[in-house]
């Protein structure tokens, strides 16, 4: 058996043949998977009965390093567009799945983030169901680039959309902010920092399941990934044209977060996350909200940060504890290590 | 002008480098010791030492009896104002929620 | 953490606000006729505009955006020279983050690294250090900014580097220092500061001392502070006490860290290392003497200058850009003809607006919300 990926796995032949069969398939095993064609198929009046709109989305995945704590890449792109469908109201359904390996890959890695990818699909209920395979020469890519598309159906009682925000919703978030950020960079051990931080990366249909089926009725619901709470706060401010007001001293921070931000001088509302969303809801529903969320496992520092006000337009500020406010911008670049 | 975080060092780990880990807010790191070890502070006298730590490097000791004191001094303002604030009214025109900030 | 979250009280904070405003009202100024008070480092800018105190203080107080960030005043030919270093084939160019984005003549070391020189982000010049162990056959350069704070750890590493007799390893310096700064500052008739807020970290490393002879020659308070909220407010009440009783004296507030005599190691490591220069650039101040550090001699196998041909040409600053005023505090960010226009975050043409410690760059982000508020014409 090859012990790693070769030109000959992406040349359409029968080693890639194999490939697919031994190594991917039996990654994903679902039963659309197993028909022999070039695309999976729905039926579109079965979809019909779980609601009146497809959720469509799409992310690449080039994450590095490919394993870290609390998660790996595979982990990464089922759960990260499983996110961006769940936000919608939709049920995620259907993913697929385009692989770009680098020449000289380790299958074990492969297997490895392919059975990681597996796993997260089945414990969030999605299958994966179409894909694609290519190889390129060794430097061309970084061992390995996922991206998936994902499927869901709205429900035709779910109208969630920025613009409808309305003065005094509440804004919520589910939890510690900028876990991923800091434990990627930490594992990439350039800046040789030892800590316990771990990704939050996580699906959180669960959560949002919990929250529709207690009749919230979000405004607004993002989740909050590169750019972290600012770069989502500000899109949100923008879309809905209204000021978004932000108390700082309300937003849960885990102590290593502080502690790393500290030492390099990053602010933790800039950083990454993978397992937490952004929501604004009518001001009446704020402390349901809050109770369904913190219930959850993946809501137990939930917590009421902001509300939102007419003026000024589209912009967000942050109220500290000192009773000074200043403006939340989004960053430019991102965060780099500074020492002044 | 110059990022600086107090940090307790937790172990010295070479002696002739002069290097030794750090602790700031549960995250570790080695950092160099050498701005403050000389003849009268041993490397050993580090650990247990809260420091300044600044681009990886430990710059100088914190005064735990100076911290208190000023926190001390904090406090007595503190008081000293609400007497004054008890007396004459105050007129600062910081601003509730939305209002009118300069 | 500790040593931090309890100079962060905000109750404590109130009460200080509110010792400032008695103060401020029994020394008769007003919007009309402020004290104006200069932060000279970045990272009480960074304070003032992360905790929203400038916005808190009484109309009586001006504060002034001082030069203290190393990035700030980086001229425009330091970047190209880093540029000429770092686009040499052999090279990697370590550098903190905070110089990836300052604008050289024609681009910046993001855009460099984006078109393929090997330029890395490090936390501390140690990891240049190791870098250097590491890769044997490749020439691994740190460019050394800052001031007197960050300068020793440069110093302590280049001498680590020669003891261990590494060939490969190479310091681009342009370190500053504070006190000639301060002095061309002081003698700018341009500028009319009443008092000073003094460097914490600065100072932690070259004590009171050298501040004394500019207090008493111009006749204005200085009061080095820490870093947290409570640091810099208390700092404000011991300048006005000062005022109050027409004192003026270098007063140390950031007592836990600065002891006055300074850190006898890191000075000894900067003599050992480094001589002034006989004069240096500052992006928006000109040249001022004696205010940069150049490697001695006997260390120049570690000298990047001397290994590499450097342009090393004076480029102007670009003509619309103002920085040296806002720098002096002769106008305020947003008089600056192209703020907010021509010169963003994401198009920055001076420095001041490149760097988060920068008084432009920390007025766009956070301090715009008070004019967004105010009648249109203040700007």
């Amino acid at each position: 058996r090859d012990t790693v990926i070769t030109q000959a796995h992406g040349g359409g032949g029968k080693a890639m043949r194999d490939l697919i069969d031994d190594v991917i398939r039996s990654a994903f095993d679902n039963p659309n998977l197993q028909i022999q064609e070039d695309q999976a198929r729905f039926s579109l009046a079965e979809m019909a009965l779980h609601g009146d709109r497809l959720a469509f989305t799409t992310d690449g995945y080039v994450v590095s390093p490919l394993f870290f704590p609390g998660g790996d890449i595979g982990k990464l792109a089922v759960n990260g567009t499983i996110n961006d469908l769940a936000v919608s109201g939709a049920r995620p359904l259907y993913l697929s799945c385009s692989l770009i390996l680098e020449e000289g890959l380790p299958m074990d890695t492969l297997r490895e983030i392919l059975a990681s990818m597996g796993q997260a699909a089945r414990q969030a209920g999605v299958q994966i169901v179409t894909g694609d395979t290519k190889v390129v020469p060794r430097g061309a890519a970084d061992k390995i680039f996922i991206s998936t598309a994902g499927i869901g159906v709205i429900p035709a009682s779910q109208q969630i959309a920025a613009h409808q925000l309305q003065p005094n919703d509440a804004i919520l978030i589910n939890g510690y902010l900028g876990d991923h950020g800091a434990a990627i960079l930490i594992a990439r051990g350039e800046l040789q920092l030892e800590t316990t931080i771990e990704s939050d990366c996580a699906p959180l249909h669960g959560l949002i399941a919990a929250l529709l089926d207690a009749k919230i009725t979000p405004r607004a619901m993002r989740d909050l990934t590169r750019g972290g709470l600012a770069a989502t706060l500000n899109e949100i401010a923008q879309a809905s044209n209204l000021h978004i007001a932000i108390d700082a001293t309300k937003i849960p921070i885990r102590p290593e977060v502080q502690g790393f931000c500290e030492i390099l001088g990053f602010d933790p509302i800039h950083l990454a996350n993978e397992g937490k969303l952004a929501l604004a809801v009518p001001a009446e529903q704020a402390q349901t909200a809050l109770a369904v969320m913190r219930a959850h496992p993946l809501g137990q520092h939930a917590a009421i940060i902001g509300s939102c006000r007419p003026e000024p337009k589209g912009i967000v500020t942050l109220q500290n504890g000192f009773g000074g406010e200043r403006i939340l911008a989004m960053l430019v670049g991102e965060q780099l290590p500074r020492i002044c | 002008m110059c990022l600086g975080i107090p940090g307790q060092i937790i172990q010295v780990t070479d002696t002739a480098r002069k290097l030794g880990i750090v602790e700031i807010g549960g995250v570790r790191r080695t950092i160099n010791l050498a701005c403050i070890v000389d003849q009268d502070h041993a490397i050993g006298t580090c650990v247990g030492a809260w420091v300044l730590v600044h681009v990886g490097f430990a710059m100088n000791r914190i005064d735990p009896q100076e911290a208190q004191r000023t926190l001390d001094l904090l406090r007595e303002m503190g008081d000293l104002q609400k007497e004054i604030a008890s007396i004459e009214p105050t007129d600062t025109k910081t601003s509730e929620g939305t209002g009118e900030i300069r | 953490m500790r040593y931090v979250d309890e100079f962060r009280d905000p109750v404590t904070g109130q009460q200080l606000l509110q010792q400032i405003t008695h103060q401020v009202r029994v020394l008769g100024r007003d919007a009309q006729h402020p004290l104006k008070i200069m932060e000279v480092c970045g990272g009480h800018t960074h304070t003032l505009f992360k905790f929203g105190i400038e916005s808190m203080l009484p109309e009586g107080i001006e504060m002034v955006h001082g030069p203290g960030c190393p990035v700030c005043v980086l001229p425009v030919g330091c970047v190209d020279d880093a540029i000429a270093i770092a686009t040499q084939p052999n090279v990697i160019f370590t550098t903190y983050g905070d110089t990836l984005r300052v604008p050289g003549s024609q681009k910046s070391l993001l855009q460099c690294k984006a078109e393929g020189a090997d330029i890395r982000t490090v936390y501390s010049p140690s990891d240049a250090l190791a870098l250097a162990r590491q890769s044997p056959d490749r020439d691994v350069v740190f460019f050394g900014i800052g001031f007197e704070t960050t300068a020793p750890s440069a110093a302590l590493t280049l001498l680590q580097a020669h003891e261990e007799g590494l060939s490969n390893f190479f310091l681009f310096s342009t370190h500053i220092t504070i006190i000639p700064t301060l002095q061309a500052l002081l003698d700018d008739p341009l500028l009319q500061i009443d008092g000073f807020i003094g460097p914490g970290h600065v100072t932690m490393v070259i004590g009171l001392e050298p501040y004394l002879a500019l207090c008493e020659t111009h006749h204005k308070p200085i009061v080095i502070s820490g870093f947290e909220p409570l640091d810099l407010l208390q700092s404000l009440v011991m300048l006005l006490e000062q005022f109050q009783t027409g004192r003026c004296t270098v007063e140390n507030q950031y007592k836990r860290v600065v002891q006055n005599s300074g850190n006898r190691i890191a000075q000894q490591a900067l003599e050992k290392v480094f001589l002034p220069r006989e004069c240096f650039e500052w992006r928006g101040l000109g040249s001022i003497p004696n205010s940069g550090l150049q490697i001695r001699p006997e260390y120049a196998h570690l000298d990047a200058e001397k290994r590499f041909l450097l342009p090393s040409r004076s480029v102007p600053d670009p003509k619309a850009c103002q920085c040296g005023e806002v720098l002096k505090g002769a106008i305020k960010p947003w008089q600056c003809k192209v703020f907010g226009t021509a010169c963003t975050p994401e198009t920055p043409i001076g420095a001041c607006m490149v760097s988060s410690e920068g008084a432009c760059a920390a007025y766009y982000n956070y301090g715009r919300l008070a004019t967004t508020r105010t009648l249109p014409q203040e700007r």
